[in-house]
């Protein structure tokens, strides 16, 4: 074989579907950090608003709008979604149902660097006349609508560019979720024999695709817009702003749940293994999660109570928005249940997949309060609004995905991470992240609204910057807590303990393969005898599992 | 079902959506402008009333094209793909002298909301014509070298969406003038 040639489809247009998840959990992380950065150039802004902030300098609003814009982009588009979705999506999900790939390995292929050439796009709108986009991450007209408003060109161009090729990259990979779920799975792998998280991926890839078309459509709008001076978005030229919103949270909305599935079908796996006991109410999360998906479509005006919508409407719109969570908190039940007497190991898998149920559960109670349109309309676009969303999203993304990364490493690189630090890097993220955002709460309590460049102008929130400064320092914290996790990656990378196959002795398939599995993943092609989650049987004697492709 | 043709409809799905959000917001709109009504009524119904008609006669050639398939006539097959290229290829000449006809008379996207829908609508359905044909060309290449001839059922499926999408722009943009056309 031509090694030289082998190396460029090994590693880089590889049609492996293993390969093709760690490129995406790997640019996930990079952009990571470069959303992260972004939040500490603003958020040292915020904290000392007079001082030019390491790194970035004096942040001007125009800089500070562009950072504030960039990391909502970022940290929704190109980290949560390729990391939850694409990323462990397209590893695990084919190993899980015991398919040697994915249905369309090609299209594979072409939806990685689809959204790599995203990333690049994005980015490069640093290097533009203008900079990059300043408009917020929901690019709401009329800013977004006028290069006039914004003063960028170019800058909100190539991010309207990046959002559509990041949109065509993650609907290539749904199709290829969806497909592969339907058509290739293991003989004795029947729909009610998937691990949840396969049920949860291909469920948020439904909701994907059939809530992005609107946003696509609005975005065609936008770049008319922006180009030939239509007024789609112009109230002048009879247009409505308003029909953005519309479009924009028909889609987002159920984004949210997009990335919430994945996290979640990440717990049903980490809870039983570390528990040492079977998923409850396995058929129950799935029906509560069919559920949710239908109602995600719902409950998009809840975002918009204050945007002069008709009253008439936000009555019905509170109310499937309060409805939505009664199933994820059936689901959020059965996983307290599978805890529940449970032999718990610690491990750093499990301690991230906990404090994920942990913060997640403020994010949801304090998404009551702005689902119920009375006390949302007080307190919109305030940081109460800022810390509840990063209380959903913070646990969804970053402890969950964490938690899948402690938990699938041995399977992707045939070595263990290092506990202790993963340990260390668990408790320090979560005291930090608490840090961060615990005292938005109070200020968005106290009226303070989002995108502020500089509190201190205002009397009746100045006396509250000292919560900004604790804010900023927690952020701080929470970015070098980040050192010991990738040091600990890279180098367990290489010098890890060697894993064996199952080292968690789980019972889903893609424990039964080599660590890490060879391009068409199954030695012989497995057989599927029983559910996926058959821990502590009664009558096993001398063991407390037993794998779905085994027999008794 | 075999792994493409769900793959293909999964692709349509999402399709439709995009589509979806253009009409709605079309439809919305539209009936706070009663006004868009008689300018409509400058759209060459005469020229969509006839490309209605090509679009359609092409899905019945994309379906006999895919009969010859399934009778093992590939030579069949490629005459009616290659009429359904032809008849894609008068599609977009009709649209594009529709196109320069409107644009000579100051019917540009920026004239009022009503034409800029009517070309970001006409225009992204006309880039699905594109890749269409692109789609159905390589299908009739390989049919002359004998390959993948099942693939003319997935472009198949593709086209119908093609048509189908026309079905609904051509009343909504060329002859929904609600009474007062001038």
């Amino acid at each position: 074989m031509d090694t030289k040639e082998s190396f460029l489809r090994k590693y880089v247009f590889s049609v492996d579907h293993k390969t093709i998840g760690l490129q995406y959990l790997i640019t996930g992380l990079v952009m990571a950090l470069v959303g992260g950065l972004f939040a500490y150039g603003f958020r040292s802004q915020l904290a000392w608003p007079n001082e030019p902030v390491l790194g970035f300098g004096q942040v001007d609003p125009d800089l500070y709008n562009s950072l504030v814009t960039m990391h909502g982009t970022i940290m929704v588009f190109w980290v949560a979604m390729p990391i939850l979705l694409s990323g462990f999506g397209n590893y695990v999900l084919p190993l899980m149902i015991g398919a040697k790939d994915m249905a369309f390995p090609r299209l594979n292929m072409m939806s990685y660097w689809t959204f790599f050439l995203s990333t690049v796009v994005l980015l490069s709108s640093f290097f533009f006349p203008g900079g990059p986009a300043k408009f917020g991450w929901t690019g709401y007209p009329p800013l977004s609508a006028q290069p006039g408003f914004s003063g960028v060109f170019w800058g909100g161009h190539l991010w309207i560019l990046a959002i559509a090729l990041e949109f065509a990259s993650m609907l290539m990979g749904g199709i290829n979720f969806l497909t592969t779920t339907l058509s290739l799975r293991a003989p004795g792998m029947s729909l009610f024999r998937m691990p949840i998280l396969v049920w949860m991926l291909d469920i948020a890839s439904i909701i994907f695709m059939f809530s992005v078309g609107p946003l696509i459509a609005g975005a065609f709008m936008l770049l008319a817009d922006r180009l030939f001076n239509t007024g789609f978005f112009l109230p002048a030229a009879g247009g409505d702003p308003l029909l953005f919103q519309h479009l924009f949270w028909f889609f987002g909305h159920p984004e949210v749940y997009v990335l919430l599935l994945p996290a979640l079908g990440i717990l049903a796996e980490i809870y039983p293994a570390f528990s040492r006991k079977p998923l409850f109410g396995y058929k129950m999360i799935i029906y509560a999660t069919i559920v949710a998906g239908a109602l995600s479509f719902i409950v998009w005006a809840h975002h918009q109570f204050i945007s002069g919508i008709d009253p008439r409407l936000a009555t019905p719109f509170s109310i499937t928005t309060i409805i939505i969570s009664v199933p994820f908190a059936i689901a959020v039940f059965s996983y307290i249940a599978t805890l529940w007497r449970g032999s718990i190991r610690l491990t750093a898998a499990m301690l991230f997949a906990l404090g994920m149920m942990a913060e997640f559960l403020i994010g949801g109670v304090t998404g009551i309060f702005n689902g119920s349109a009375a006390a949302d309309i007080y307190l919109h676009d305030t940081y109460f609004v800022l810390a509840h969303f990063h209380y959903t999203l913070f646990p969804i993304t970053v402890m969950a995905g964490l938690a899948g990364l402690y938990y699938w490493f041995p399977k992707m690189f045939g070595r263990h991470m290092n506990e202790f630090w993963g340990k260390v890097h668990f408790w320090t993220t979560t005291i930090s992240f608490n840090v961060v955002f615990l005292p938005l709460f109070a200020i968005g309590l106290a009226g303070h609204q989002r995108r502020i460049f500089d509190p201190s102008l205002f009397d009746y929130i100045a006396k509250y910057q000292y919560l900004h400064v604790i804010a900023t320092i927690g952020l701080i914290v929470m970015i070098i807590a980040q050192v010991p996790f990738l040091l600990n990656f890279f180098i367990s990378m290489r010098k890890g303990k060697v894993a064996e196959r199952n080292p968690w002795r789980a019972t889903t398939l893609e424990w039964v393969t080599p660590s890490p599995p060879g391009h068409g993943n199954f030695e012989t092609d497995p057989v599927v005898y029983r559910g996926p989650y058959d821990y502590s049987l009664p009558g096993l004697k001398d063991r407390d599992f037993i794998n779905q492709a085994e027999t008794l | 079902m075999p792994i493409w043709r769900l793959g293909i409809w999964w692709f349509l799905g999402s399709e439709i959506v995009i589509f979806g959000g253009l009409i709605v917001s079309y439809l919305l709109l539209r009936l706070h402008h009663p006004e868009w009504g008689s300018e409509a009524a400058h759209t060459l119904t005469w020229v969509g009333a006839t490309n209605t008609v090509v679009l359609l006669t092409s899905s019945l050639t994309v379906i006999l094209a895919h009969q010859g398939f399934e009778r093992g006539d590939l030579d069949r097959a490629r005459r009616f793909m290659g009429l359904t290229i032809l008849l894609g290829l008068v599609f977009l000449g009709f649209k594009s002298y529709e196109y320069s006809h409107e644009i000579r008379n100051g019917l540009v996207p920026a004239k009022s909301l009503f034409w800029s829908f009517y070309y970001l609508m006409t225009g992204l359905h006309g880039l699905h014509v594109i890749g269409g044909l692109v789609a159905n060309a390589v299908v009739f290449r390989g049919l002359g070298k004998g390959l993948n001839a099942r693939r003319v059922e997935s472009v198949g499926i593709y086209w119908h969406f093609v048509d189908v999408v026309w079905i609904y722009l051509f009343p909504l943009l060329y002859i929904a003038s609600s009474g007062g056309a001038k």
